[in-house]
């Protein structure tokens, strides 16, 4: 037994693996799980959209509403996604550096968009924002309509992906420490300085992976948008609510498009994970 | 962020705790919400099994491919929720390539959610088999112990915090999860309706108070298992060592 698994702990960089047979039976059911769930169903998509063939995949992303979801979605998501990052950064050096009251409070509910349905995102800005919610009047009434309009867009993206650049930044800058920083300090640094030329630095790895994050969710949204959109086409309908309105009007191919255009940006967006990925450990 | 949280809060006593009471506790509350249970606990455990198996074949096993595969791994949280919902009524809907029709079914909720919580097990799991020292498992094999026998007393121990998380995070996810779900189940009230849905319906027919009622009712259960949990992991962490 022992030297059995000498031989096949070789194999696997001095890791204890089974006999061949077990091994191979395990991954083949992993596989098998991974192709019934994922990669068929979404390779099926893809087959889907180009069905028709290119140009009239082409025209169905192309028309006007498509066209203006896309618009709208680029526009919520450059919106959200810089406002996260610079809060993200703040909000992390907050966690790892600063001694105040409710610092770990604050830890606690950052995660707080992780364990909210989206759905329930959603009802909390309407609550809010809608016309008999808590400021919808004095908004409504200055002339900035928030829910079922571009800004609620906004404030419900922000608010999902909110966790991403804080999760992805604080451990780094935990794992830092503050040496480096404290000799920046004694060589006559200032705070600023201090920030943009050593911090930033160690950092940008960590930022660039939880933006890549923060812009999939930010794009593809769906719960939290769909309660605040109106769903007006041409104006309040993001990509994804595009998705949604056209396999409710029975345009099968359309939706079918749209979701090809969805998961080539997800893919894209992985592409990128896993580009930064080591680069994130190694720093 | 708080804010609109706490307006949700709010609203839910709008009416009273007698209010809150007879919106969670009506027929179609409690339906939606004993499938959006059974089915979050139903995916959660076959996220266990089926993540913490997928983790140890990318770290242990060697075949062409396996480095793709690790990529994939994270498209379900890459992937916007409604297409995923799309993906999977593209293969399992009516016009099915297959003939395997389970659009409108419990069944269906069961494997959307199986489809966005994929990551969260492999993904907690996998950096502690990375970490795991290969020597205590090849002493217990010195010692006698079959591959079988070493997993179950040597390598599944310190593997139990993570699997904890990972289906810590998968269940909340699973119980929040609307996208995915609202395209495939068909959204039949008693049958096949869970609660995210529910949610919404009753936004969009304008009754904000029972919508929010069970938000909060999801959001203590969500908070609850995720503390209680993350609690459980870390006490079983400190046996461990």
């Amino acid at each position: 037994m022992a030297a059995e698994a000498t031989v096949v702990g070789r194999e696997a960089a001095g890791a204890l693996v089974p006999r061949r047979a077990t091994r191979i039976g395990l991954r083949s059911v992993a596989l098998l799980y991974l192709v019934v769930l994922l990669i068929v169903p979404v390779g099926l998509v893809f087959y889907r959209a180009f069905e028709p063939g290119l140009g009239a995949l082409w025209s169905s992303i192309t028309t006007p509403a498509a066209i203006s979801a896309f618009w709208l979605t680029i526009t919520v998501t450059a919106i959200a996604v810089p406002l996260n990052t610079v809060f993200g950064v703040i909000t992390a050096i907050a966690i790892v550096r600063g001694r105040f009251r409710g610092r770990a409070l604050l830890d606690a509910l950052i995660d707080l968009p992780f364990a909210v349905s989206p759905v329930v995102v959603g009802l909390a800005l309407v609550l809010v924002y809608a016309r008999p919610g808590w400021f919808g009047k004095w908004f409504i009434a200055h002339g900035i309509p928030i829910i079922f309009a571009t800004p609620g867009l906004v404030l419900a993206t922000i608010f999902v992906s909110l966790p991403f650049v804080v999760r992805e930044v604080a451990p780094v800058l935990r794992e830092l420490g503050d040496e480096s920083e404290q000799a920046a300090a004694t060589l006559g640094a200032g705070p600023w300085q201090t920030f943009s030329r050593i911090t930033l630095p160690a950092l940008r790895w960590a930022i660039a992976y939880g933006v890549v994050l923060s812009l999939a969710r930010a794009i593809g949204e769906f719960g939290a948008v769909s309660v605040v959109s109106g769903h007006i086409a041409g104006q309040t309908n993001t990509l994804t609510l595009l998705v949604e309105a056209r396999l409710d009007n029975l345009d099968t191919a359309g939706a079918y498009a749209a979701s090809a255009l969805l998961a080539a940006i997800a893919i894209v967006a992985l592409l990128a994970m896993t580009l930064l990925r080591p680069r994130r450990e190694l720093r | 962020m708080l804010l609109p949280l706490s307006a949700v809060a709010s609203n839910a006593f709008n009416d009273g705790l007698s209010g809150f009471w007879s919106e969670v506790s009506s027929r179609e509350a409690v339906s939606a919400l004993t499938l959006t249970l059974v089915a979050s606990l139903i995916v959660t455990l076959v996220n266990v099994v089926f993540g913490t198996l997928i983790a140890w074949v990318l770290v242990r096993d060697r075949f062409p491919g396996r480095a793709l595969l690790n990529s994939l791994i994270d498209l379900p949280f890459a992937l916007p929720t409604v297409v995923a919902g799309i993906v999977l009524l593209a293969l399992y809907g009516k016009t099915s390539p297959i003939g395997i029709n389970i659009a409108l079914t419990q069944a269906a909720i069961v494997l959307a959610l199986a489809f966005v919580t994929l990551p969260f097990v492999v993904r907690s799991v996998q950096p502690v088999l990375l970490e795991l020292d290969p020597e205590v498992e090849e002493a217990a094999a010195s010692l006698g112990a079959g591959p079988a026998q070493t997993f179950m007393r040597v390598v599944l121990p310190s593997l139990g915090p993570a699997i904890v998380s990972g289906a810590a995070l998968s269940f909340a996810r699973a119980i929040g999860e609307f996208g995915s779900v609202v395209l495939i189940s068909g959204n039949i009230p008693f049958h096949t309706q869970v609660s995210s849905v529910l949610i919404y319906n009753q936004i969009e027919s304008d009754n904000p108070t029972g919508a929010a009622a069970v938000s909060v009712l999801l959001l203590v259960i969500a908070l609850a298992v995720v503390l209680a949990l993350r609690a459980l992991g870390r006490r079983s962490a400190r046996d461990g060592s």
